[in-house]
């Protein structure tokens, strides 16, 4: 599958791909068409063409690339704080059922406080800092990755633990790492997907609500309180996109690279 | 050496009532340095609870496992098990599959690897040493399993009905395949079954267990050379010995 850069694999990926590209350049024409002969009114819809001068607008005076910069900043400090917290905490709930009674009901009372309602104390602890809008991603995205680590660990096949057992694996640090860290692996990573997913929802939230002083999603709003609609479709098809890529990443590379060995199983 | 002494061995389960159910009552048997021996009974008398504690993977209620004159406690570096179901780590490729417990053992890499093909060679796999398990057929799978036990060169192999999922021939040739490795490594084995025909073809002496509780019903010596012929009299001969026997005093009670 490697070897699919010949000419010939480019032409066949285009043409798998045509009637996906074609229901692009249709809605595109459909929105031009929409805007500018029925709603004729740029304020209540930028056409596509009004939003890729705005593009090029926002390009050149620089704030996209520093906004992306400072998004995916809190992105990192959110995604990586859940991954940290919430992997630990799943493997030993997961591993360890009397950890599971202990832990299980506070983890059951703060997961569906939805992440946003998180944004005043983000802001009373953290003030204005990348932090703040961190950890409100961290609330979206913890839970998702400590519940699929839990959930994997619990679902470890008894028989790759006594196979481990009888080839020397006998103490409980190298069975969760050789044996239940691996075969929970595919669920920690859906878990991680679904995180990245619900982590980006927050990162928009998170610096809309003034938690943050730059960003995609702070300047999406400060471009609204302009009026200048055209920009702000630019900020909202941006973060579609970087969501977009985020799960691409899953999708391909990670998922790629460490389920391999899952090709050819039923998944 | 690989001697080992089962002295009284009982186990019962707790049930919901608050009563014991007896799985094994009494079991004493022993098995010779480098016998090949097979536990037959039908399912549910016990077998799979019997060599589960002989491997340390369940304790016994009462009485001993004694291997080479040293009682068992829990597993043991030398006994060596292959299990009924696909126990392959399917995140690992064959080759480290086979080289998972030398890598606990602290080997290097290279060590290992040097190691682990050999007994790869054994089991006549050499050309999918990095094939993942899912991509491998049923038997194939089995036969890693074997060659991950042997690779740590224990005194004692045990299986669980390791070839009971496989298809008549498959198993077969496994069969023919497991008795050309033993020959070659010289194990003590203690092979779990509960198809006679597989039994006497391959073991020096067949023990039938019955069930409810778990007894040792009779031990019969198989005296016939290897390689062994399945369809010649002699082997038909003596299936039906064991199969005469089992019927007259081995049946459910």
């Amino acid at each position: 599958m490697d070897e699919v850069s010949t000419i010939a694999g480019k032409v066949q990926r285009v043409k798998d791909h045509w009637p996906g590209i074609l229901a692009i350049i249709l809605t595109l024409i459909a929105w031009h068409c929409y805007a500018i002969f029925l709603i004729r009114n740029r304020f209540l819809l930028p056409g596509p063409v009004d939003v890729f001068f705005a593009f090029i607008a926002l390009l050149q005076k620089g704030v996209l690339l520093s906004d992306f910069r400072v998004s995916l900043i809190h992105f990192a400090i959110g995604l990586g704080g859940a991954l940290l917290i919430g992997i630990p905490i799943g493997i030993v709930m997961g591993w360890n059922s009397r950890m599971d009674a202990f832990l299980n009901p506070i983890i059951e009372i703060l997961r569906p406080i939805p992440p946003l309602a998180w944004i005043p104390f983000a802001i009373i602890w953290f003030g204005f800092t990348p932090v703040s809008a961190g950890f409100v991603i961290f609330m979206g995205a913890v839970f998702p990755i400590l519940i699929n680590t839990y959930t994997g660990f619990r679902g470890v096949s008894r028989i790759f633990v006594e196979a481990g057992r009888m080839l020397g694996c006998t103490r409980t640090r190298d069975q969760i790492r050789y044996i239940a860290f691996p075969a929970a692996l595919p669920s920690v990573i859906s878990g991680i997907r679904i995180a990245t997913g619900v982590g980006w929802m927050c990162l928009v939230a998170a610096e809309l609500f003034g938690v943050s002083n730059n960003g995609l999603g702070k300047d999406l709003w400060f471009f609204y309180d302009l009026h200048q609609m055209d920009s702000v479709v630019v900020y909202m098809i941006l973060l579609g996109l970087i969501g977009l890529v985020i799960d691409m990443i899953f999708r391909y590379y990670i998922e790629g690279r460490f389920l391999k060995w899952r090709t050819g199983e039923v998944a | 050496m690989g001697k080992l002494e089962i002295r009284n061995l009982s186990k019962a389960f707790p049930r919901e009532d608050g009563s014991s159910l007896v799985v094994l009552d009494n079991i004493s048997l022993e098995v010779q340095d480098k016998e090949f021996v097979c536990i037959l009974g039908s399912s549910g008398c016990g077998k799979t609870t019997l060599l589960r504690m002989i491997a340390g993977l369940d304790s016994a209620e009462s009485g001993s496992i004694v291997l080479d004159g040293e009682k068992m406690k829990g597993t043991d570096a030398r006994v060596g098990m292959v299990f009924q179901e696909y126990s392959l780590f399917p995140w690992r490729s064959v080759i480290d599959n086979i080289a998972f417990g030398l890598e606990m053992q602290g080997m290097t890499k290279d060590d290992r690897y040097r190691l682990a093909e050999r007994y790869l060679k054994l089991v006549n796999l050499t050309q999918f040493r990095d094939s993942y398990p899912s991509e491998l057929s049923g038997g194939m799978r089995q036969r890693v399993a074997v060659a991950r036990a042997l690779a740590l060169d224990p005194v004692l192999l045990l299986m669980d009905e390791p070839f009971g999922a496989l298809d008549a021939q498959t198993r077969n040739m496994l069969q023919k395949e497991l008795l050309e490795i033993w020959e070659a490594t010289k194990k003590t084995v203690v092979f779990i079954t509960h198809s006679v025909d597989e039994a006497v073809f391959l073991s020096d002496r067949i023990i039938v267990l019955t069930p409810r509780p778990g007894r040792i019903c009779q031990v019969f010596p198989v005296d016939l050379s290897r390689p062994r012929d399945r369809t010649s009299p002699a082997f038909a001969q003596v299936r039906r010995e064991v199969l005469d026997l089992i019927n007259l005093n081995c049946s459910i009670q």
